[in-house]
Parts: C-alpha cells; sequence; structure tokens
C-alpha cells in the first residue's frame, strides 16, 4: 500500500507551509471565477486541513477507496473550496478544473457532494457531520480496522442539537478512533455568532471528549494537538481551533466579518500578490 | 364505558379473532438473516424493547448499538456505519423516524444511496397513545424522500419476506413494523413479497380494494363479507408505496366496476393520493371510495376503539363495497365522534349494490 502519509513521521513544517500556501493560491483561482464563495471560511481553515491532508490522514490519493484509509469528514458543507485546494494539491483534482468552482456541471460545487472524489460526506446540512462520524468509528472498530475519524464542525454548528447528540454517543462508545475539529471562527450565516457558545473546550470536556484549545492557524500547534489525539485512551477526542476567517491575507482578514465575502473582480490580483508577499515573510 | 362496549386499557391491542399470530416476526427473520450476513448490525433509539428488534440484540451483542433519545444521531450514525460497509437496520417509532429525523433520512441516507433499513413502529392507529405516538402521515412524508424504498407489511409473513428483501436490496429502505404478536394473513407458501410489485390476492369484477399494512386483512374479510351478499369483491395488495406499481393499480382498476384504497394512514398523500394518480395517469376512471384516516390528530384510547371510530376497520370497507357513500366521508369522526350509528347496523339496513 502506498500511504500518502506515515503516522509516525516526523512533521516538515516548512513543507507544509509550503502545501498551506498552494492550498490559498488554489482557492483565490476558485474564488476568482464564478463562484466567488465561501472564501473566508475556506483561508480559516487551510492550516487545519493541511495538516491532516499532508501530514496526519493515511490514506492514499490512487485508492481513494481503501477500506483502512483514515476519513475526514467535512460537515460544513460550505466550506468545500478548502476541500477542493486540499483535493487539488494532492493530486486528486486537476488543478485546471479549479477554475470552475461554483460553475454548472462542476464537480467543484460550492457544497460538498458525496460524488466528487475524496468526499466522504454529503455536508452542508449542518450537524450531520459527528453522527455519521459515530458511525463510521463504530463500523470500522466493529470491522477491527486501526483506521480513523476526524470530522470538522464550527462553532455555530454547535448550536444543532444533533451536535450533542453525537457527541454523547461518542463518548458513551469510548470512540477514541474519532477526533472532532471544531472550528470557531465566530462567524455565522447572520454574522457574529448569534449564540454565546463559549466557553466551548468546557463543554466537549464535560461530555466526555479529551479535549485541546489551539490556536488553528498555527500549523505547528494543529501538528502537535493531532499528535496528542492519537492516544487511544477509550475518550474521543475534540480539538477546538481558533481560526481567523480570511487568514493569510490581510485585506480579507480586516474585511468585514461576513458569512459569504464580496470581492470585487479587479481586486483578485492584488489579493494573491498579498498571500505571497505573507508566505515570502513567513519564510522569513 | 365508551360506543357501549368496555374501554380497553391504553395502548393495548385486540388480538385478532381468526388468525393464527406469531411473536415478534421482525426480530425473528432479522436473527435469521443475520446469521449468515456478518455485515448487519442492529441500532436502536432506546425502544429496542419496543420494536422487537431485542432477539438480534440478544444473538448478536457486539452487532447491535443502543443510541440512546436521540433520533437524530440514530440515522446520522446507521449512514455512518453504512459508509463502511455494513447494513444498519435503524428502529424507532414511525413518528420519530419522519417528524424528527426527516433531514437524516433525507440528506444522510438517501442523498447518498446508503445502505440504511429504517424500521418504524407503531404505524397510523396501532397505538393508544395519541397524536404524539401514532404515524398517520408518515407514508406520504417517506414517499417524497427521493430514491427511498417505503414498505407497509400486512402481517407476520409479509414482515418476515420485507425484511430479507430489505436487507438483499442495495439502498435505503423505509419499513413500517407490526410488533408483538402479529397474524399470519398471507400463506408462507404461496405469497412471495417483491419490492415494488403489488400482488392479487383475490378475485371479483363488482368491486376492487386496493390495500396496504394491515388494512389489507379486513380487505380480505371486507371481501368475504360482501361475496355473501353478491358483490364478487377482488383484493390487490399493495406492500410497497415506493416504488409504486402503478400499472398494476391500472390493470386492477381497469378489472372492477368499482375501487375503494384501504390504509392506516391519512387519505392524503399515502395510498390513495398515488392510487389516483396512477389511474389518472392511465387514463382509468372508476368511482373509488378512500379508506383512511381523516386529517386530524387522533386522541388517545382503546386502539380498537380509535380504529372503529376513524374508519380504518373491516365494516367501512364492507360499507364502501355496499356503496354507501355516505360513509366514505374522511370527515365522518369530527360529525360522529360522541355516538355515531354503528355501521354494522347500516350494512344491515342496505340492500347490496345490486
Amino acid at each position: 500500500m502506498n500511504l500518502h502519509n506515515h503516522p509516525a513521521k516526523k512533521p516538515d513544517l516548512a513543507a507544509l507551509r509550503a502545501h498551506a500556501t498552494n492550498m490559498r493560491r488554489h482557492m483565490l483561482t476558485m474564488a476568482g471565477g464564478p463562484g466567488q464563495g465561501y472564501i473566508g471560511q475556506g483561508l480559516g481553515i487551510a492550516d487545519a486541513l493541511c495538516a491532516l491532508y499532508f501530514h496526519e490522514l493515511r490514506w492514499n490519493p490512487a485508492d481513494l477507496a481503501w477500506p483502512d484509509r483514515d476519513r475526514f469528514l467535512l460537515s460544513t458543507g460550505h466550506y468545500s473550496i478548502a476541500l477542493w485546494a486540499a483535493l487539488a494539491e494532492a493530486g486528486v483534482i486537476p488543478l485546471a478544473e479549479l477554475k470552475s468552482y461554483g460553475a454548472d456541471n462542476s464537480r467543484l460545487d460550492m457544497s460538498t457532494i458525496d460524488t466528487t472524489p475524496g468526499v466522504e460526506m454529503i455536508g452542508g446540512s449542518l450537524g450531520h457531520g459527528l453522527g455519521q462520524g459515530v458511525g463510521i468509528a463504530l463500523g470500522l472498530r466493529y470491522r477491527h480496522s486501526s483506521a480513523r475519524v476526524f470530522v470538522e464542525l464550527s462553532d455555530g454548528e454547535m448550536q444543532e442539537g444533533s451536535t450533542w447528540e453525537a457527541a454523547m454517543a461518542a463518548a458513551s462508545f469510548r470512540l477514541d478512533n474519532l477526533v472532532a475539529l471544531i472550528d470557531c471562527n465566530g462567524i455565522q450565516a447572520d454574522g457574529a455568532l448569534v449564540l454565546n457558545m463559549e466557553p466551548v473546550v468546557d463543554k466537549w470536556r464535560s461530555f466526555g471528549w479529551a479535549s485541546q484549545e489551539i490556536d488553528g492557524n498555527d500549523i505547528a500547534a494543529v501538528v502537535a494537538a493531532l499528535v496528542v489525539a492519537r492516544r487511544i485512551d477509550a475518550a474521543p477526542h475534540a480539538i477546538v481551533l481558533r481560526t481567523r476567517p480570511g487568514c493569510g491575507i490581510p485585506t480579507l482578514e480586516q474585511r468585514e466579518k461576513a458569512h459569504f465575502v464580496r470581492v470585487d473582480p479587479g481586486e483578485w490580483d492584488a489579493l494573491r500578490a498579498e498571500l505571497d508577499q505573507q508566505s515570502e515573510a513567513a519564510r522569513g | 364505558v365508551v360506543d357501549g362496549r368496555h374501554t380497553l386499557a391504553m395502548g393495548q391491542n385486540e388480538a385478532a379473532a381468526n388468525r393464527p399470530m406469531i411473536e415478534a416476526p421482525f426480530g425473528a427473520a432479522l436473527v435469521q438473516i443475520a446469521q449468515s450476513r456478518p455485515e448487519i448490525v442492529g441500532l436502536s433509539a432506546d425502544l429496542a424493547k419496543y420494536t422487537d428488534i431485542g432477539p438480534f440484540r440478544d444473538a448478536f451483542p457486539a452487532r447491535f448499538f443502543n443510541m440512546g433519545m436521540a433520533e437524530q444521531n440514530l440515522i446520522a450514525a446507521a449512514a455512518g456505519l453504512a459508509r463502511t460497509g455494513l447494513v444498519p437496520f435503524a428502529t424507532t417509532y414511525g413518528v420519530f423516524a419522519s417528524r424528527r429525523a426527516y433531514d437524516f433520512v433525507a440528506i444522510a441516507c438517501a442523498h447518498s444511496k446508503l445502505n440504511v433499513k429504517i424500521v418504524a413502529g407503531l404505524p397510523g392507529v396501532t397505538t393508544g397513545y395519541g397524536g404524539t405516538h401514532q404515524a398517520i402521515e408518515d407514508l406520504a412524508l417517506m414517499r417524497m424522500i427521493p430514491g427511498l424504498v417505503v414498505i407497509d407489511p400486512c402481517d407476520a409473513t409479509d414482515i418476515a419476506q420485507a425484511t430479507a428483501a430489505a436487507a438483499e436490496h442495495d439502498g435505503p429502505v423505509y419499513m413500517r413494523l407490526l410488533r408483538g404478536k402479529v397474524a399470519i394473513v398471507l400463506d408462507p407458501l404461496t405469497y412471495r413479497f417483491t419490492i415494488g410489485t403489488a400482488t392479487r390476492l383475490r378475485e371479483g369484477s363488482d368491486f376492487g380494494i386496493i390495500a396496504t399494512g394491515l388494512m389489507t386483512e379486513r380487505a380480505l374479510d371486507a371481501a368475504e363479507a360482501l361475496e355473501t351478499k353478491g358483490i364478487r369483491t377482488s383484493v390487490l395488495h399493495m406492500p410497497t408505496l415506493k416504488p409504486f406499481d402503478a400499472e398494476a393499480v391500472a390493470a386492477f382498476a381497469a378489472s372492477v366496476d368499482r375501487l375503494a384504497t384501504a390504509e392506516n394512514h391519512v387519505v392524503r398523500g399515502g395510498l390513495a393520493s398515488q392510487v389516483a394518480e396512477a389511474l389518472f395517469d392511465h387514463g382509468v376512471h372508476r368511482p373509488l371510495a378512500r379508506i383512511g384516516l381523516p386529517d386530524r390528530f387522533i386522541e388517545c384510547g382503546a386502539v380498537s376503539t380509535l380504529q372503529r371510530r376513524y374508519g380504518i376497520d373491516t365494516e367501512s370497507l364492507v360499507a364502501a363495497g355496499l356503496n354507501l357513500t355516505e360513509h366514505n366521508d374522511e370527515n365522518r369522526a369530527d360529525r360522529d365522534l360522541h355516538g355515531r350509528r354503528r355501521l354494522e347496523e347500516l350494512v344491515v339496513r342496505s340492500r347490496p349494490h345490486r
């Protein structure tokens, strides 16, 4: 089996940062096309997805149906732009296809659909991801597979009661092959979070999850948290990611905290230049 | 004392008088199928005891997951299990599977064409627990979901065979459950359940009854009664609501003078509506009496009392066969809740149609 990643290998943080920059570049390519879309959320979650797809996940881009692959479930289907970027960066989706994002007949929809290669569930009806993750984790355990399940969900999504139904079940079934990554970016459809969800990490802890809270845009921190989450100790793992919508492109980071960021057609080149500048500066 | 009879304890079922019964046919069938199919797993949402999946849980404890009182997660987790190649049978009551978990049935299961089997207890009026527990509109809701197979079995034979067919079928299934002691109406030696196929159980050209679920038993009884009054009555059993065997309905309708549909469900959106659509599509026109539940929430009470009061009984079908159109009024129960004339008396007073 030609594994894309080996869980025991040492992280190459410089290589991961380069992948993350490329993913952001892919997102600008996609968002500059007909779709525009949820680039704010995509840029915010980019570092976590980069750490998963290029370090933590045991998977094989050439054999996406491998039964013992680790699963990544993107519950917030409207973050699809980030998933397409990761899959393109991994070679699953041709780079030439990125421009079709959000266009009629494209495989790269503005919300995830599981007929596109590499997609493990239909996200977008929020509150579905963690419950399906519980079922997959139970199924893998029943099949004596050592594969693990990673579910991304968001702070707004914690308002869906089904999230907590799944959280209860995961702890009760002691699913230590399940990792939830909760993207706390502080926004939801109506703007800033409309309900107070704090203290987030205490909520997960009180539900019986081994919980951590980190800067979700610090790729080294994400990698380290994922190492902790490998522990097999009869509890599911929650990683609370504090992320910044638009992260990596200062103009978008500073733009109004909106669910759906508006970008004028003439702005894209300037945004690309900003991204290049940022990644140069980070490389030092 | 209600309606001149003793009120049965709430929720108590009234055993059928004249047919043999089998205990928990669903559980027995599932255990048997699962012996040779280790990929079959079971789930419930704190209703294992009450949805006849207990025998499976006891036979295969490592293959059974009780998800607690959380029906959204019951269906989501079943979808996840199916994504690992397993074949989950998830049981709860029809009201919870449909009203509470609908988005999960539609998106998590059906949209992804996952191999999830939902088995739903207390269909229509088979409990005295009132509107909270009576799934009177589940067939209408479920048949609106693309790609979902919808089954309303008639008896223990149907349940056993439909359980096997659901396990064989590659895709999502919603099956109504008759639990506890269930009558044997269909002969297991001759009857064959196939998904999407209606079965003609009886011939007769005067009057035709198209029935689903437990109403098929009543349709057969009504046909017997009507024969003694000179009305030759045929019965088409329609256990699958989706995919719907519209050709069989059209051919059946064309072979009789008058029609009735019979369902343990509101007469809107379920069997009656699908029959009407099929007749229209095929250009077959027959007088059609729709026997089923009215468009209202139903109170608590003894099951037999409620079934009689709301017209899902043999007498209502006999009346329809005798062309007593006043008794085809679906709002009869509203008008006549506290003292309607006994249909049996009307039946006796009426002349046969011909």
